[in-house]
């Protein structure tokens, strides 16, 4: 096989321009491939994003009451004390906002007061005991009791004072504060200025709203009970496999409560993250369809080539045969070409990788290729050269050598 | 001439099909790939307004405190507010500087007819002022606009955009008749005919290819029965977001817009809008250093980058797809053309001269492209079609124009042409004598 390197090399000499044009093919494949297939395992990644919740029981309602009736806080009650009581029902509260739902409500935290530039950017869930009914699991101190719990309306105009306690996730905590224990330490909230305490931690808690994945555990639990007037949503959390039931019967009873009421939208928690990663996974299954695609295309390219190559030696070949060739010898030969031509493709392949990937890089804030791609990439190609080209060279070696003597 | 170069094409395209399809599908891949990301690419950065949106402008200050201020020019907390506080959006509003200027924040009502029987729903709303119909040219099937007289006199009136008609009164004329929003009897002076655009570049804190509004409210309207607002509010120093105390807290909710018809306007407005941040400044109301700005609507969309990154993405994917589709279609062509030598040795000795044998083949060259940018053309209606069940709020806009329909077969066909180039010109450089004798 290594004795035809040097026949092979040369004849490729004189087939400069086909001979480049695969290698550029292969190449070209190589680099999208290896950063498409980069991509898709970035993106499926996203999909797993923790929530921190117990997803499979969380139900969402939205309502719109027409017009104010009276007492907002006397309505909430009403409605939560009859949500709470549906059989099926584990806990129910009115949030502002959802994990990785679309509605997000954000401030700037800072570690000392009247800072210039703020620490960071947070989300920050409301509602009464809202890290209970979503389920979260908390792992150092403590969550919010009712007496720390104040309106939201009333804080925004000022009818009652803030209780200066905040719950953080593990990832935030660890942001701001490293290993250090949280508990008890103090943060500055928006640019109000707030100081609150850090009375407990949960594991995990998604943002809402459309935020970078390197921010999605900035989120911050408050003790403020929400209204549906002041924006606010009924989050319920199902005994365990009762969400869909609960559901129907919530919205019976909520609009049993107030038949003028809208029910403006309810959704399961897994719509809510299927929504939230829709355009990813679509987007994966994309660039799947694509690196398929591609490589059909370029195998039947090498086909296509392979096979013209063939006719254009089929007296060559007849010679070598005649000469005394195997018939192995000549699929050895066009086999050992294909590897070579594939072999600089994927040579030039890898660079121009790293190119698109340094350029996705600065345009798409993506990581870098991780190196065992590259190896991987140059083995799938590889193995397609050999694939595209068995056939043609096949037909190659059923080449009789008694074609040496026509023509 | 030409027809007898088809001819030949057609005989040398029958003769070898397999290559004749390999290079078809190649084409038609690439360009159904392609022609489907730009046709996105191109409905997501097109011009809401055309003709209009040079004259629209979208004017920004800065009014908050100290708090989180940072000198650097670079820094994120120079970035203005996106968008205005009640104050300044009236003090503009009332100046009246501008050929036209509108106010407005976007909402969500529940509506129904004054039949009680009819179950309220919820429709999306907007708030403003009189001059958003002239100036954004909405088009009425019924009625009217309102005037400032009556947004100055708080009038009970509504314009309903065209769906929400069609599902309140059937599509019939409704003008006079009541719309009841969130318990409020409002009189219907007007209808709109079907109206996008897109993007929604007036608000794109509702979404920026969100569908247009439903219902339209006088803004002082809106704020006596304090109507439910939508999008963004950014609250700064003792704002608190309190809904019914917007007009005077530190949050930035409206968006305001001015329409500016000459060169000399837009510099005059500029610099009165400079003057009236300095002003305030002054007065020691803006505690930054005062700064405006103030873009055209193509200038604010380019600005709030409403292109999703991944429809930039897909294109460029699928424009190396094409490449290397054109790649593989030049070596098969190269392949396909030098297998005739013998064929093009004949027709050289016969006398035809090097160009006409060049043409030939570059004519063979762009029926490949013809045959491949009309399956490409399948491809892309089929590709739209997938883009559509997509769960992305652009998804019913993705529709193959006129426009984009030449360019499809502009592009299959000049590509495979630019192909074919290289080919051919290898094909018709072959010395006659030698390919004769080796015959």
């Amino acid at each position: 096989m290594l004795t035809d390197i040097g026949p092979i090399l040369s004849a490729l000499r004189k087939h400069r321009l086909t001979a480049s044009l695969v290698v550029l093919e292969i190449a070209l494949t190589c680099a999208i491939v290896c950063n498409a297939i980069f991509l898709i395992g970035d993106r499926l990644a996203t999909l797993d994003t923790p929530s921190g919740i117990d997803e499979a029981n969380v139900v969402h309602i939205v309502s719109s009451d027409i017009g104010r009736h009276g007492d907002d806080h006397a309505r909430t009650e009403a409605d939560l004390a009859a949500l709470r009581a549906i059989p099926g029902v584990a806990a129910a509260t009115i949030s502002n906002s959802l994990p990785l739902g679309d509605t997000s409500w954000g401030s700037s935290l800072n570690l000392t007061p009247n800072q210039q530039s703020s620490t960071v950017d947070v989300k920050n869930f409301y509602g009464e005991r809202v890290g209970e009914t979503l389920g979260t699991r908390l792992v150092a101190g403590r969550y919010f009791d009712s007496t720390e719990y104040v309106w939201l309306d009333d804080l925004v105009t000022d009818k009652a004072k803030p209780s200066p306690f905040i719950m953080i996730t593990q990832g935030l905590a660890r942001h701001l504060f490293g290993n250090a224990s949280p508990l008890g330490r103090s943060v500055w909230l928006g640019s109000s200025n707030t100081e609150m305490r850090v009375i407990g931690v949960v594991e995990h808690l998604a943002s809402a709203g459309g935020v970078d994945r390197s921010a999605v555990e900035f989120a911050t639990i408050q003790p403020w009970r929400e209204t549906t007037a002041s924006g606010g949503s009924f989050v319920i959390r199902s005994q365990p496999g009762q969400a869909d039931r609960v559901m129907a019967l919530a919205v019976e009873k909520l609009k049993q409560i107030d038949p003028r009421r809208v029910i403006v939208k309810k959704e399961t928690f897994k719509t809510i993250r299927d929504e939230r990663f829709a355009g990813d996974r679509s987007m994966a299954g994309l660039l799947l369809a694509v690196c398929i695609i591609l490589l059909v295309v370029t195998a039947l390219g090498i086909v296509g080539l392979a096979s013209f190559w063939v006719g254009q030696r089929r007296r060559q070949i007849g010679v070598r045969r005649a000469l005394g060739a195997r018939r192995v010898d000549i699929l050895r030969y066009f086999q050992t070409e294909n590897f070579l031509l594939a072999g600089m493709g994927i040579v030039v392949g890898m660079a121009l990788a790293y190119g698109v990937n340094l350029f996705l890089m600065r345009a798409y804030e993506l990581p870098r290729l991780p190196l065992y791609y590259l190896p991987v990439g140059a083995v799938v190609l590889w193995v397609l050269g050999q694939v595209a080209v068995f056939a043609p060279a096949m037909r190659a070696a059923s080449v009789p050598p008694v074609v040496a003597t026509r023509g | 001439m030409f027809g007898y170069y088809m001819e030949l094409a057609l005989r040398s395209l029958r003769r070898s099909r397999a290559l004749t399809a390999l290079m078809i599908l190649a084409i038609a891949l690439g360009i159904g790939a392609c022609m489907t990301t730009l046709t996105v690419l191109h409905v997501l950065s097109g011009d809401p307004l055309p003709g209009r949106s040079a004259s629209l402008f979208y004017p920004q200050m800065d009014p908050r405190d100290m708090v989180g201020y940072a000198a650097d020019q670079a820094s994120p907390s120079q970035e203005f507010p996106r968008q205005l506080t009640w104050a300044d959006g009236m003090s503009l509003l009332h100046s009246r500087r501008a050929d036209r200027q509108a106010l407005m924040v976007g909402g969500q009502v529940a509506t129904q007819t004054a039949d009680a029987r009819m179950d309220a729903f919820v429709s999306s709303s907007r708030y403003t002022t009189a001059d958003f119909f002239p100036m954004f040219e909405t088009p009425f099937r019924y009625g009217r606009a309102w005037t400032s007289a009556e947004d100055d006199n708080r009038s009970r009136v509504a314009v309903l955009g065209s769906d929400l008609n069609d599902k309140l009164f059937q599509g019939q004329d409704s003008t006079g008749r009541v719309v009841r929003v969130d318990g409020h009897d409002l009189r219907v002076i007007g209808v709109l005919k079907p109206w996008r655009p897109v993007p929604h570049f007036f608000d794109l804190n509702v979404g920026a290819f969100s569908a247009t509004d439903d219902v339209f409210i006088p803004l002082s309207t809106a704020r006596d029965f304090l109507l439910r607002r939508a999008g963004g509010i950014q609250c700064w120093g003792k704002g608190s977001g309190d809904e019914s105390t917007l007009e005077s807290s530190e949050c930035a909710w409206l968006q305001f817009w001015v329409q500016l018809d000459s060169p000399a306007k837009m510099t005059a407005y500029r610099q009165y809008l400079a003057d009236y941040a300095a002003e305030q400044k002054a007065i020691g109301r803006f505690e930054r250093p005062a700064h405006t700005r103030m873009l055209d609507v193509m200038g604010w969309l380019d600005h709030e980058e409403v292109v999703p990154g991944d429809v930039r993405l897909q294109v460029w994917l699928a424009l190396a797809f094409f490449l290397v589709c054109l790649i593989n279609t030049v070596g098969l062509m190269l392949a396909k053309f030098m297998r005739r030598s013998g064929e093009v040795g004949v027709r050289r000795a016969l006398g035809a001269s090097r160009a006409s044998v060049f043409s030939q083949l570059l004519t063979e060259a762009g029926m490949i492209g013809l045959v491949g940018g009309v399956a490409g053309l399948l491809l892309s209606w089929l590709g739209l079609w997938l883009v559509r069940l997509q769960p992305v709020s652009y998804a019913a806009l993705a529709h193959l124009d006129p426009m984009m329909l030449c360019a499809t077969f502009a592009m299959a066909i000049g590509a495979t042409v630019a192909a074919g180039v290289l080919p051919a010109w290898r094909a018709c450089r072959i010395t006659p004598a030698l390919q004769l004798k080796s015959q």
